[in-house]
């Protein structure tokens, strides 16, 4: 009874601040929003008996990404979103896609209710660290080495991302996007004069 | 009396069907970051579900794969939206059309 009352105090956290993030037009209330959905999912892996992803899940996710996410807002300086010349068809796909999703929703949900309820074998050990620390480092060794690989790459392309060209780079780069500006131009007045 | 499997995987597919519609309705780069963020963590609760209801603990293994992997693409999709932001002083996604024609 208790955790039923827990999930659903905590599910409908989650659902108003996702909302909320997708409706603020100021990219740092989404953020914080964000914030809020980390910290709700959290609570409910508690309540799912997974006490390390749920650490794990504040520490990376509200800690990491989105104080990343966050310096990278005040470092641009972003205004408000602007909402105008924008493609109206993409609002109708969007509430097409949105329904679609939700219709599959539903139809999980009443398949999973309907099927023939499993026993829930709740073994103590599922969840705790250390059976997740043994599984990481004897059956999934090489997942988890291909993990730590593809961290190190990330941390190459961010650095190579975010580089700041040298003069002569920027020239070059600046001269041929001039280039390819005057061509189109070029190009329609030839089809204005057409 | 605790919350069934379906209640979790409904909860999870509400998330995912927030942040797709988000994807599409956002302009901002950042935005759209953040959505797909949303996405990504909605998978994570049916995994965390999925481990709690078969008692199996390799969907939270995955869980964490999932993190390290969103981890990458956070550090990888910043430096893109700020060399992005360097080059138009925008963010807009509909100001990326360099590839056009």
């Amino acid at each position: 009874m208790a955790s039923d009352v827990l999930f659903y105090i905590f599910a409908g956290f989650a659902i108003m601040c996702a909302v909320s993030m997708v409706y603020h037009k100021n990219p740092l209330y989404s953020a914080i929003s964000l914030v809020g959905v980390f910290i709700a999912l959290s609570c409910l892996y508690v309540t799912l008996a997974a006490p390390f992803i749920a650490v794990v899940q504040i520490l990376i996710y509200a800690g990491a990404i989105m104080v990343l996410v966050v310096f990278v807002i005040m470092l641009l300086n972003l205004d408000e979103d602007r909402r105008e010349n924008r493609l109206g068809y993409l609002y109708a796909v969007g509430g097409g896609l949105g329904l679609i999703l939700l219709a599959q929703t539903f139809f999980i949900f009443y398949a999973v209710m309907r099927a023939p309820q499993q026993a829930v074998n709740t073994a103590e050990t599922a969840g705790k660290t250390l059976s997740i620390g043994q599984a990481m480092y004897t059956e999934y060794l090489l997942p988890v080495e291909i993990v730590g690989v593809m961290l190190l790459m990330a941390i190459i392309g961010g650095v190579v991302m975010s580089r700041r060209l040298n003069q002569e780079q920027i020239e070059t780069v600046v001269e041929a996007e001039m280039n390819l500006r005057n061509q189109q131009e070029e190009k329609d007045d030839f089809r204005i004069a057409f | 009396m605790e919350p069934s499997l379906a209640s979790y995987l409904a909860l999870s597919g509400i998330l995912f069907t927030i942040g797709a519609v988000g994807v599409i309705f956002k302009r901002n780069a950042i935005g759209m970051f953040m959505c797909i963020e949303l996405m990504l963590n909605s998978v994570n609760l049916t995994f965390v579900a999925f481990s709690r209801y078969y008692a199996d603990t390799t969907g939270q293994l995955f869980v964490f794969m999932v993190m390290a992997v969103a981890a990458c693409e956070a550090a990888v999709g910043l430096g893109i939206i700020i060399a992005f932001f360097r080059n138009r002083i925008s963010v807009d996604v509909d100001d990326a059309s360099l590839l056009k024609n």
